[in-house]
C-alpha cells in the first residue's frame, strides 16, 4: 500500500480538470435548486448541448473556436427556454422528471446512428480543441510540489479556475443584489412572490438560463480537458455526481460547490486508488473471493450513493451550509 | 461468483438478446424471416483477442453456411491487421494484437451470386476490441422487414408493445402506489426492479433453482427488502419530518448505492436465465409468438388485475386510497398509516421485482437496466395520472405501443427517446395524465 502515491493523486484529482467540471455543474445548479429551489436533474443535458455545439461546429462544419463556442452557449440558452416553458409553471418534482428526461433524450439523440455525420455517434467528436493548445504559453510539465501535470493540463485548469472565480464572483454578486433576493423569495414561498407582483415564472427562466449557461461552461471544459467529447460522458450520473457535490458544500452557499468539488474529488480518487491497490498484484490486501481489480472500481460508487443518503438525512444543509437559509425540509 | 462466468452459453444467449431485440424480430418472429444470420463460435484459448463471426444465409428459411467470403480487419490508422476467407461453416476469426478500435470489412466482390449483406452499410463496420473476443455480425439476405406487409408488421409490433406494456405496468403501478400514498418520487425504483431480476438470476444460476421457482423466490425476497426499507429508512425519515425533496436526493442516493452494488456483484455484462430463452412461435392467426410470452403477457395481466381489485375492493386497498388522499384524515377515522405504507411499499418492491423478472425473461438484464427502465416507467406514470390506480396500467400500455410503433417512422435506436418526448408534450397539456383529476399542480 503506497499512501504517497495514493495522497497525491488525490490532490492532483482535487485541483484537477474534473473537479472543475463539477465544480461548474454544480454552480449552475446552486443558482437552480440553491436559490431558486428548481430541481434540474438534467444538468448533463446542459452541458452535452453546449460541448456538442463547440465539437460538432468546429469539426463538422470547420467553424473557427471562438464562434463554436458561441454556437455552444446558445445552444444552451435554447435548451433552458424549451425545458423551461413547459415545466416551469409545474410542481416540483414534474421538473425533476422532464429535466432528466430530457437530458437522456439530448444524449441519445447526440449519439444516435442517425445523426452521425454531424455529431458521430457513440465515437462522438475529437479535434476540436487544437485551437486551444495551439495559444498555449506553457511547455514543460509542470510541477507543483508532489503533483505534476502535463502543460496543457494545466492550461486547461488555468483557464478553468479562472471561470470558476469569474462565476463565484457573478453568484455572489448576484445573489445579494434585487434580483438575488427575488430569486430567494421564490425559494422560500413563491405564491407571496407572486402575491407581491413580481413575475415569478420570468425569475425563474432568467434562473434557469443563467445556470443552465454556467452547466454549459462546464460542458466546454469537460471535452476540452479530454479532447474528445461522446455521448457516454453525459449519462444521467453526472447529473447525480453535481449534485452530491453541491450538496456536500452546502448548496446556497456561494462556496459550497467550490468546495464541494474539491472535497468530492479526494474521496473519489482515495477510495478508487486504495482499492485498485488492495487489490493487485500476486497476493493482494483484499481477499479475491471478496473483491477483484473490477469490482475495486465500483467501491467508490457505493460509498458515494451512501454518503449522499447520509448527508441528506443527517446534514441536509452540507458542510459549510446555513439550515435556516435552505427550505429543503419545507417543501 | 458462478453467474459471472462468461460461458460460451451466455455468449450464444447474449447475441440471440441481440437478435431478440432487433426491431423486426422484437417478438419473435416466425423463423423464416430470422434476419440475424451470424452465431458465435467457441472462442479458443490462445493469446490476443479474436474477431469473429460466422456468416450463414437464411435466405427463404434456408440456414447454408456461406463459404469463401474475404473478411479484413484494418486497424485505426486504415493498416491492414489480418485478412480470413470463411470456412465450409461460414466462420471466420481473426486475430488482433490487442484492444483498440477496428474496421471489419467484408469484400463484397467475394459473396455468391444472388446473396448481398442485408445493409449495404455493413461493409464496413467498426469495432472496439477490450481485451476480449468479440463477435461481429453481417446478417445476410434480403431486409424481411420491407418484404413483411405493413399490417403484418403493425400487428407484430402491436403484440410486441401489448407485452412489453403489461410489465412495464408492473414496475410502473409500484411505483405509482407509492407516489400517491407517501408522496415520494421514488428514483431508486428501477434499481427494485433489477433487484428482482438479479435475485432471480443468482438463484437459478448460481443455486440452479428452476427459473419460474427462482421468479417466485425473487418477488419473496423483495417484499421483504420493501418492508426493511420502509421500516428502517423511509419511515423513520417521515417520523422525522423530513421533506419530500430531501427524501427525493436520499432515493437518488440509494439509487446510485444499489446500481453500484449490482454492478458489483454480476458485473457489467449481460445475463439471462437458464431456461426459456428461445422457444419456438406458435402461429394464431396474424399473430406468431413462442408460448413463452403468452405465459409472460397472462402472468402480467393476472397480477396486475389482482392488484388493481384489490385496491379497489378490499379494506386493505381502501385504507391504501384514504392515506392517498389525506393522511391525517385516515389516521384520524382509524387507519394505521405506517401499515398501510409499509403495505405498499411491500406490494410496490414485489410488483417491481416480478416487473424486472419478467422483462429479464424476455429482454435479459444487467446491472443497469433499471435506470433504462425508470425514465420509461415515469413516462408511463405521468402519462396514466400519477397516483391513479389505473393511470399506470394504460399509461404502460401507451408509452409501449407508442416505442414500438413509433419504430414504422422513426428509427428504432431512437425509440425510447420518442417516448420521453411524448411525456414531455403530455406535461404541457395535460398534466394530470389521462386518467389523473384536473387540478392546478404548482
Amino acid at each position: 500500500m503506497d499512501w504517497g502515491v495514493i495522497f497525491s493523486n488525490a490532490f492532483q484529482a482535487a485541483i484537477g480538470p474534473e473537479a472543475i467540471v463539477y465544480c461548474l455543474a454544480a454552480i449552475g445548479l446552486n443558482i437552480h435548486f440553491g436559490y431558486t429551489g428548481l430541481l434540474n436533474f438534467g444538468q448533463a443535458g446542459f452541458m452535452a448541448v453546449a460541448g456538442y455545439g463547440l465539437a460538432a461546429s468546429v469539426v463538422t462544419f470547420g467553424l473557427p473556436f471562438w464562434l463554436g463556442l458561441l454556437v455552444g452557449i446558445g445552444a444552451t440558452v435554447v435548451l433552458a427556454l424549451l425545458l423551461g416553458v413547459p415545466t416551469l409553471r409545474l410542481r416540483a418534482d414534474y421538473l425533476a422528471i422532464v429535466t432528466i428526461a430530457a437530458a437522456e433524450i439530448v444524449r441519445q439523440v447526440l449519439g444516435s446512428q442517425t445523426l452521425r455525420p454531424w455529431f458521430g455517434g457513440k465515437d462522438g467528436r475529437q479535434g476540436f480543441s487544437d485551437p486551444l493548445r495551439a495559444i498555449n504559453p506553457l511547455s514543460g510539465r509542470v510541477e507543483l510540489g508532489f503533483m505534476s501535470f502535463s502543460p496543457f493540463e494545466f492550461w486547461v485548469m488555468l483557464i478553468g479556475w479562472t471561470l470558476v472565480a469569474l462565476c463565484v464572483l457573478v453568484v455572489w454578486l448576484l445573489m445579494r443584489s434585487p434580483w438575488g433576493r427575488v430569486l430567494k423569495a421564490i425559494r422560500e414561498d413563491e405564491d407571496a412572490v407572486r402575491s407581491l407582483g413580481k413575475n415569478v415564472y420570468g425569475y425563474k427562466m432568467q434562473a434557469l438560463v443563467l445556470g443552465g449557461l454556467i452547466g454549459g461552461v462546464a460542458g466546454f471544459i469537460m471535452s476540452l480537458a479530454r479532447s474528445s467529447i461522446v455521448p457516454d460522458n453525459f449519462q444521467a450520473d453526472i447529473t447525480f455526481f453535481a449534485w452530491t457535490v453541491l450538496l456536500l458544500g452546502g448548496a446556497a452557499r456561494v462556496f459550497g460547490p467550490v468546495v464541494g468539488a474539491v472535497l468530492f474529488w479526494l474521496l473519489i480518487s482515495v477510495l478508487g486508488n486504495f482499492f485498485s491497490q488492495a487489490t493487485a498484484g500476486e497476493n493482494p490486501l483484499m481477499p479475491t473471493w471478496l473483491m477483484d481489480q473490477n469490482q475495486a472500481s465500483m467501491v467508490r460508487f457505493i460509498v458515494l450513493g451512501l454518503a449522499l443518503m447520509l448527508l441528506m438525512i443527517f446534514r441536509p444543509q452540507g458542510i459549510f451550509g446555513d439550515k435556516r437559509e435552505l427550505a429543503i425540509n419545507a417543501r | 461468483m458462478q453467474v459471472r462466468v462468461g460461458t460460451v452459453l451466455a455468449l450464444v444467449l447474449g447475441v440471440l438478446g441481440v437478435t431478440l431485440l432487433t426491431p423486426a424480430a422484437a417478438l419473435g418472429a416466425p423463423p423464416q424471416s430470422v434476419p440475424v444470420t451470424s452465431t458465435v463460435l467457441a472462442s479458443p484459448e490462445d493469446e490476443g483477442p479474436l474477431i469473429q463471426g460466422r456468416l450463414i444465409d437464411e435466405t427463404g428459411g434456408k440456414s447454408e453456411p456461406v463459404e469463401g467470403v474475404e473478411i479484413t480487419v484494418l486497424d485505426d490508422s486504415g493498416t491492414e491487421i489480418g485478412t480470413a476467407t470463411s470456412d465450409a461453416e461460414g466462420a471466420f476469426a481473426i486475430p488482433v494484437p490487442g484492444s483498440g478500435t477496428y474496421t471489419v470489412r467484408v469484400d463484397e466482390e467475394t459473396l455468391p451470386e444472388g446473396t448481398r449483406l442485408r445493409n449495404p452499410d455493413d461493409v464496413e463496420n467498426t469495432v472496439t476490441i477490450s481485451g476480449f473476443d468479440k463477435t461481429v455480425l453481417f446478417p445476410i439476405g434480403p431486409d424481411n422487414r420491407q418484404v413483411t406487409g405493413l399490417s403484418t408488421e403493425i400487428v407484430e409490433l402491436t403484440v410486441g408493445g401489448i407485452l412489453f406494456g403489461l410489465i412495464l405496468a408492473l414496475s410502473a403501478l409500484g411505483l405509482s402506489m407509492i407516489y400517491g400514498t407517501t408522496g415520494l418520487t421514488n428514483f431508486a425504483h428501477g434499481e427494485l426492479v433489477t433487484f428482482g431480476a438479479l435475485v432471480a438470476l443468482i438463484l437459478n444460476v448460481s443455486v440452479g433453482l428452476p427459473v419460474i421457482l427462482a421468479g417466485v423466490f425473487a418477488v419473496i425476497v423483495a417484499a421483504l427488502f420493501g418492508w426493511l426499507q420502509d421500516t428502517f429508512l423511509w419511515r423513520r425519515l417521515r417520523h422525522r419530518g423530513t421533506g419530500l425533496v430531501a427524501m427525493m436526493i436520499v432515493a437518488i442516493g440509494m439509487a446510485i448505492f444499489l446500481r453500484a452494488l449490482w454492478q458489483y456483484i454480476i458485473g457489467g455484462n449481460r445475463e439471462a436465465y437458464t431456461d426459456y430463452v428461445t422457444q419456438q412461435p406458435i402461429i394464431i392467426g396474424p399473430i406468431s409468438m413462442p408460448p413463452r410470452d403468452m405465459l409472460l403477457a397472462a402472468t402480467a395481466f393476472v397480477v396486475l388485475m389482482v392488484v388493481i381489485l384489490a385496491l379497489q375492493r378490499t379494506k386493505m386497498g381502501k385504507a391504501m386510497r384514504a392515506v392517498a388522499d389525506n393522511p391525517p384524515l385516515a389516521a384520524s377515522s382509524g387507519i394505521n398509516v405506517d401499515r398501510v405504507i409499509s403495505m405498499v411499499w411491500i406490494g410496490g418492491t414485489a410488483l417491481a421485482a416480478l416487473g424486472g423478472f419478467l422483462y429479464t425473461i424476455k429482454y435479459q438484464m444487467d446491472y443497469n437496466m433499471g435506470l433504462r427502465l425508470l425514465l420509461l416507467i415515469f413516462a408511463a406514470v405521468i402519462l396514466g395520472g400519477i397516483g391513479t390506480i389505473w393511470g399506470a396500467l394504460i399509461g404502460s400500455l401507451v408509452v409501449a405501443l407508442f416505442t414500438e410503433l413509433s419504430t414504422l417512422f422513426i428509427p428504432a435506436e431512437l425509440k425510447y427517446t420518442g417516448a420521453l418526448f411524448v411525456m414531455i408534450v403530455i406535461l404541457l397539456f395535460r398534466p394530470q395524465g389521462i386518467m389523473g383529476r384536473a387540478q392546478r399542480v404548482g
